[in-house]
């Protein structure tokens, strides 16, 4: 919006001169979401932390390695891996232009996030059936509340990126939605990295206890 | 139209190795299922012992974040003017204080307390 009557009242300018504009536009726009993740790092760190400091406070409970299903947790893994690559794959596209083929590798991203949020619901719905709830130990508490925001984060990631395929099939791959595509990726593939830590504190380390 | 394929044009080559390529996320791909299998096998199979085993999950978790930061994100000490770079180190150094901090007090209490008791 600002860049459109920006565009405006410049119209009489060389057209460098708006191109640059706009490049400053959307480089402020990736800084500022990149310190948005770097927060959310922190809020992360915060919640490692209490999980480590808590892990061992079991109340007589289950620990990690009689709850965890390593098996099922590695497909999960590979579910989120494979779409953080399919996500790039759809990046790629953009740079080519090519609108159907950004689609089709965010529809394909999509399906695979949503599967890994599907499991990890299931995942938490049996443990809470099994009366391992969060309000079973400390250990459990910190554990749900770790993995859970993950899993807020990567529905939050879905939502966006179903909106984000309504645009693009839309109104293309517009000056607007570029920047959009480009903002989802860094969140896509910074939830990914959080989730080989998930993957190593929580679940292997969790285990091998 | 020209305006658009000129944005398009410079968002993909005016910040070049920037953006990454087919080989470099086909790479970044492979090596994390290696560095995801590496682990997973080593607490699976189990015998290695607790020590070297906890060695190579944190090596492996490591190595994995890097690939991601450097082939997913396409991480340089360039993109922003140094501030991405900047405002990762102040991150990590956050995240570092809190976990250690935690740790280590959290480690003292419970070991004064058992004292006490």
């Amino acid at each position: 919006m600002t860049s459109q009557t920006m565009d405006h009242q410049n119209a009489h300018h060389a057209d460098d001169h708006e191109h640059d504009h706009h490049q400053e536009t959307i480089a402020t726009k990736y800084l500022g979401f990149w310190i948005y993740l770097m927060s959310d790092c922190v809020l992360f760190g915060t919640l490692f932390a209490t999980y480590v400091v808590l892990m061992n406070s079991t109340a007589g409970g289950p620990g990690g390695s009689e709850i965890f299903e390593l098996g099922f947790v590695l497909i999960e893994t590979f579910l989120l891996l494979f779409s953080s690559f399919t996500y790039g794959v759809a990046v790629l596209a953009m740079h080519r232009g090519n609108k159907s083929q950004v689609l089709l590798w965010l529809v394909i991203t999509f399906l695979l996030g949503f599967g890994f949020v599907s499991m990890e619901i299931y995942e938490f719905a049996h443990l809470i059936h099994e009366g391992y709830g969060p309000d079973r130990s400390a250990f459990l508490s910190s554990f749900f509340t770790l993995v859970g925001t993950h899993g807020l984060h990567v529905s939050f990631g879905l939502l966006w990126m179903l909106v984000l395929i309504f645009q693009v099939a839309r109104k293309g791959l517009t000056q607007a939605n570029e920047p959009r595509i480009m903002c989802l990726s860094l969140f896509w593939h910074f939830l990914d990295v959080i989730w080989i830590c998930v993957f190593t504190v929580v679940y292997l380390l969790g285990v091998l206890q | 139209m020209s305006d658009k394929a000129g944005i398009t044009d410079a968002g993909s080559s005016g910040d070049h190795g920037h953006e990454g390529n087919l080989k470099t996320y086909v790479l970044g791909l492979i090596f994390s299922i290696v560095l995801t299998i590496i682990p997973f096998g080593m607490v699976m199979l189990g015998g290695f012992g607790m020590v070297p085993t906890v060695i190579v999950l944190a090596i492996t978790a490591v190595l994995q974040v890097l690939v991601q930061l450097i082939m997913f994100l396409h991480m340089n000490t360039k993109s922003g003017e140094g501030w991405n770079m900047a405002s990762f180190a102040f991150a990590v150094m956050v995240v570092g204080i809190v976990i250690v901090g935690s740790l280590w007090i959290m480690f003292h209490l419970n070991h004064f307390m058992m004292m006490s008791s």
